[in-house]
């Protein structure tokens, strides 16, 4: 492993983590409306993949999609400003926590309807194909999300069409305030419904951003090269409850323990020591993290609100909302 | 050139004219390749075009229009088939929440310029789950262009203007309309979207009509000349964007509004179209509006059933004369 990659992605996930932290503590004080579904715990997944991902590539993320954004090219300032609904938000206001997008850097939305995206994301990597521009999709998912229709449609037309998108589970083993286990009929809900559809079905510990990194870039290769799409596990878990108001009470204490001693940053900071990186170097990472951050949430603070009359634009291409001619 | 043309045939014709013109413009659904399709309403495509332009789905409408919807995100224009109009109901995420609002939600930086093509509406006795029209369910999602087609050269037209444009436009086929003939249209024959026509002159009473629902406009409103009242016959040809300045147009010449839709009356696009004449054209009219339209109960199977609940010429002409009396 190259130090240097290895440290950028530390420093990718240490943004992420402090932005998390930043979008919780603005709830707290009243700037963030709404509801937030906050990825901490998860950050290896994002930047792991989007490190072993082309810069075109297309990536479609759930409305805990934070970590993609921030992973694929938006800035904490853009992001935080869609929190705080103000007009520099990375969609100018009208898309909120659950709907981060940033379609020039490929990073194609979250959306809030789970599993609606993974036809999409089959549909993005068939479009590649038919422009032979050997770009690849990937669709980041929930455990929850495997037991919805869409998720056994996009599999199956994906694999029929030998399509190049991967399918990636953060099995974080909770949907909401349900274990998956508790509701579904195999024990790895992604992986072990590969077979199915006859494509690979992997594991990974998604909290090893290496390990993460490795995954994506093996299948990646493989679905570019026109052997269809795969499926990957990526074991990890949220720190926070679901959303906002869920304090995660039904949570055992010794699990929630567990994973917290395999946090994603201690993991990679660990292995940044062992592969001879001196510690300062990695607290300047944090350092510039935790600056970039707070000069982002200055910005956002600052920056006006949106312009009531934007709520009527944007329905059609031509940028209006009228219904009648 | 045949100098007549089927609407079934119009249709195949409507989609491989746009991909002739536009290497991006492909094709998925159930059965449309090599089968042509189940109303062969795709007939000659994949013999033309082959199988990369040409897909062949499994029975998934959530992947069907999903990836549709992808593709149409990345550069590609997607034509996507719903064999059934009633079948939308299972793809209704994608209708009602994915395709409409990722422009808006993302502040305009996603176009999603891909055609739901499905065959819509009753008349044929297949029953409740197939014979519904549904363009009513489309209406009440902001986001979505809705075009119903009536003639064979509005068929093509309008599917020129549909796939061209950069907005996600549905597109319903009436089955009742499958066979109808008409002449065919010469090349780039283009039928802006929000046009409404007027396809009969009169001056006694405005009828306004949408797909299967013109022709059977227009032969009651044959009837009526027969006893001295002129009907004028307006086709909306579009429900989004819906062209009230025609319809305003001729209420000011017939002060009487009679609209004739096939979806139930509860819901129906009538009721908006009501709504705008009593908000701005109150002073156009004489009478009473009158609203012929499908009652609210599930589509029946046998054909005196269905004609109860459907509207019918005989229905028509009674809703005129009743309001000519007014
Ligand atoms: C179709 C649908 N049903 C229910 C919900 C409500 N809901 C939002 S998140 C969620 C849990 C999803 O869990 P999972 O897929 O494991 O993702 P995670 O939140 O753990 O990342 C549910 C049930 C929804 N948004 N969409």
């Amino acid at each position: 492993m190259d130090t240097g990659e290895l440290l950028a992605m530390y420093e990718r996930m240490a943004l992420i983590r402090r932005t998390e932290k930043a979008a919780h503590d603005l709830f707290l004080q009243g700037l963030v409306k709404g509801t937030t579904h906050l990825a901490a715990g998860h950050e290896a997944i994002a930047v792991g993949a989007s490190a072993a991902l082309r810069a075109d590539d297309y990536v479609f993320a759930t409305y805990r999609g934070h970590h993609h954004a921030l992973a694929r090219g938006a800035t904490p300032e853009e992001c935080l400003a869609e929190l705080m609904s103000r007009a520099t938000g990375l969609c100018g206001a009208k898309g909120g926590s659950m709907h981060l997008t940033k379609a020039a850097t490929g990073m194609l939305g979250s959306y809030a309807i789970v599993g609606a995206h993974l036809p999409m994301a089959a549909g993005a990597a068939w479009s590649a194909r038919l422009r032979g521009t050997g770009q690849i999709a990937v669709a980041f998912f929930g455990d929850g999300a495997t037991n919805i229709g869409a998720f056994h449609e996009a599999l199956n037309l994906a694999a029929v069409w030998k399509l190049p998108v991967l399918f990636v589970c953060e099995n974080n083993l909770y949907m909401e305030y349900t274990r998956i286990a508790d509701v579904t009929a195999v024990a790895r809900p992604a992986a072990d419904r590969a077979p199915a559809y006859g494509i690979p079905g992997e594991s990974v510990d998604g909290n090893d951003v290496v390990a993460v990194r490795e995954s994506v870039a093996r299948l990646a290769e493989r679905a570019r090269a026109g052997d269809g799409p795969a499926l990957l596990e990526a074991a990890t878990y949220r720190h926070f409850g679901h959303s906002r108001s869920d304090p995660a009470a039904y949570r055992p204490a010794e699990e929630v323990e567990r994973w917290l001693k395999h946090d994603p940053l201690d993991l990679a900071r660990g292995r940044l020591t062992e592969l001879g990186v001196p510690e300062e170097t990695v607290t300047a990472a944090d350092e510039r993290a935790q600056e970039t951050v707070r000069q982002a949430v200055d910005a956002a603070r600052n920056a006006p609100p949106p312009d009531p009359r934007d709520a009527l634009t944007d329905v059609w291409a031509d940028g209006g909302a009228a219904w009648r001619t | 050139m045949a100098d007549v043309i089927t609407y079934r045939e119009a249709v195949a014709e409507g989609i491989a004219r746009e991909m002739r013109r536009d290497p991006a413009v492909v094709c998925l659904g159930e059965d449309i390749g090599a089968a042509g399709g189940v109303f062969k309403t795709t007939a000659g495509l994949f013999k033309e075009f082959g199988p990369e332009r040409v897909w062949d789905t499994p029975i998934s409408e959530q992947a069907i229009v999903g990836a549709a919807m992808g593709a149409a995100m990345t550069g590609m224009r997607p034509v996507a088939e719903i064999m059934f109009s009633d079948f939308l109901a299972c793809c209704w995420d994608y209708l009602a929440n994915e395709i409409p609002k990722v422009r808006y939600m993302t502040g305009g930086q996603v176009t999603v310029p891909l055609v739901v093509r499905t065959a819509n509406g009753g008349g044929l006795g297949f029953g409740a789950q197939h014979s519904q029209a549904t363009e009513n369910w489309a209406l009440t999602v902001p986001g979505l262009k809705i075009a119903a087609p009536a003639t064979p050269a509005d068929v093509i037209g309008m599917m020129a203007a549909a796939i061209r444009s950069d907005d996600p436009v549905v597109f319903f086929e009436h089955k009742g309309l499958l066979a109808s003939k008409g002449a065919p249209v010469p090349p780039d024959h283009v039928v802006e979207l929000g046009r409404a026509a007027v396809v009969r002159e009169g001056a006694d009473v405005t009828l306004v009509a949408l797909a299967a629902m013109v022709p059977l406009a227009l032969r009651a409103a044959a009837l009526l000349a027969a006893e001295g009242i002129e009907a004028e016959v307006v086709d909306l040809r579009c429900l989004v964007p819906l062209d009230m300045s025609t319809v305003l147009a001729s209420l000011a010449r017939t002060s009487r509004l009679v609209t004739v839709e096939e979806n139930p009356y509860q819901g129906g696009w009538g009721a908006t179209l009501v709504s705008v004449v009593a908000d701005e054209g109150f002073g156009l009219l004489d009478a009473p509006v009158r609203r012929v339209a499908g009652e609210c109960v599930p589509l029946p199977f046998a054909d005196v059933l269905e004609e109860r609940v459907i509207p019918t010429v005989d229905k028509v002409v009674a809703a005129v004369r009743d309001l000519t009396a007014y």
